[in-house]
């Protein structure tokens, strides 16, 4: 019977091949979808009756949070296979994440800030969800700060392999912080559970966004993750033959 | 969602925002030149990685067996 031979792209040699395929379709997926919700969000959407075209940051701050606590839970996913199959490319995948979602998180509290200084009328208040989203991005630095502070590789992937394990059960808590406390941030205006109380071109707009910052987190997550592979490879035969025949 | 059409009159009506000019192409802006800036960086490091695989190469470091470490990938 034809097993399937799971480990097959596990071996880097053979992933840094794959990815260096699939990352140009992720790329320009991004800016396909990019322009597209961009057209949608700041040229077809009408002017909100209550925000005016304040709320039209929407369309950068909610995908950028969506996918800094989805970055996160991934990273945390690569960790647990890397530390139970010892899969080093695991791990390799873990690192590849971390600033790419650090900067989303930044992204998400910058907007965040300029949305809230004209609707709230300050730029931070020590609101629960922006609180734990600020946990989120300390836990992104430090989980780079910790890995570059190792010189073996294998004990910094295994110390940031516990950061992303232990530092998980924030993003639920970010995510379920405007229900469980009184929080200025608004509730989930689109959920699994309920329609979402939002104008249909203006979620549309959104969502749209929201696959282009997806589509752009995998494009730069492989990208780095080719180049640690190079780093980590080095002295492996197939990292020699491939710079031997670009030389 | 019927009669989609061009939302804003004027490209400066567009630029204006209805006031918030400034922090919505604040938002907008600054989350640009992070992507801009993060492939840069990206180009970078991958670059980084070339030219040291490319001295290990020089420096004949290139271990002579497959593979070069003994945990199973």
């Amino acid at each position: 019977m034809n097993s399937i031979n799971w480990y097959k792209y596990s071996s880097p040699a053979t992933f840094y091949g794959l990815a260096g395929k699939l990352i140009p379709w992720f790329y320009s997926a991004a800016a396909l979808f990019c322009v597209a919700g961009l057209y949608l969000g700041l040229v077809l959407a009408p002017t909100d009756f209550q925000q005016s075209d304040a709320y039209r940051i929407i369309f950068i701050h909610v995908p950028a949070a969506w996918m800094s606590m989805f970055i996160y839970v991934v990273m945390a996913c690569w960790a647990a296979l890397g530390l139970a199959f010892n899969t080093r490319l695991s791990f390799m995948m873990a690192s590849a994440l971390a600033p790419t979602g650090a900067m989303l998180t930044f992204v998400s509290l910058w907007t965040g800030a300029l949305w809230g200084k004209p609707t709230w009328g300050a730029w931070w208040v020590w609101d629960a969800r922006l609180t734990s989203e600020l946990i989120l991005f300390f836990l992104y630095l430090g989980f780079m700060a910790l890995q570059a502070a190792i010189d073996d590789p294998r004990r910094a992937d295994r110390a940031g392999a516990l950061i992303a394990l232990v530092g998980v059960v924030n993003v639920p808590i970010i995510y379920f912080s405007v229900r469980w406390w009184n929080t200025l941030h608004q509730g989930a205006s689109v959920s699994m559970t309920k329609a979402p109380s939002m104008a249909a071109i203006m979620l549309v707009g959104m969502l749209v966004m929201a696959l282009a910052a997806w589509m752009y987190a995998i494009a730069a997550a492989l990208s780095r993750a080719r180049s640690i592979i190079l780093e980590r490879e080095k002295n492996s035969q197939w990292v020699a033959q491939m710079v031997e025949a670009e030389v | 969602m019927t009669g989609i059409a061009m939302h804003w009159n004027s490209w400066s009506e567009f630029l204006h925002m209805g006031g918030y000019a400034f922090y919505v192409w604040g938002s907008y802006g600054v989350t640009a030149v992070l992507i801009v800036g993060e492939i840069l960086l990206l180009r970078a490091h991958r670059q980084k990685a070339l030219t040291l695989a490319k001295r290990t190469v020089k420096y004949g470091k290139v271990e002579k067996e497959e593979g070069n470490d003994e945990i199973a990938a």
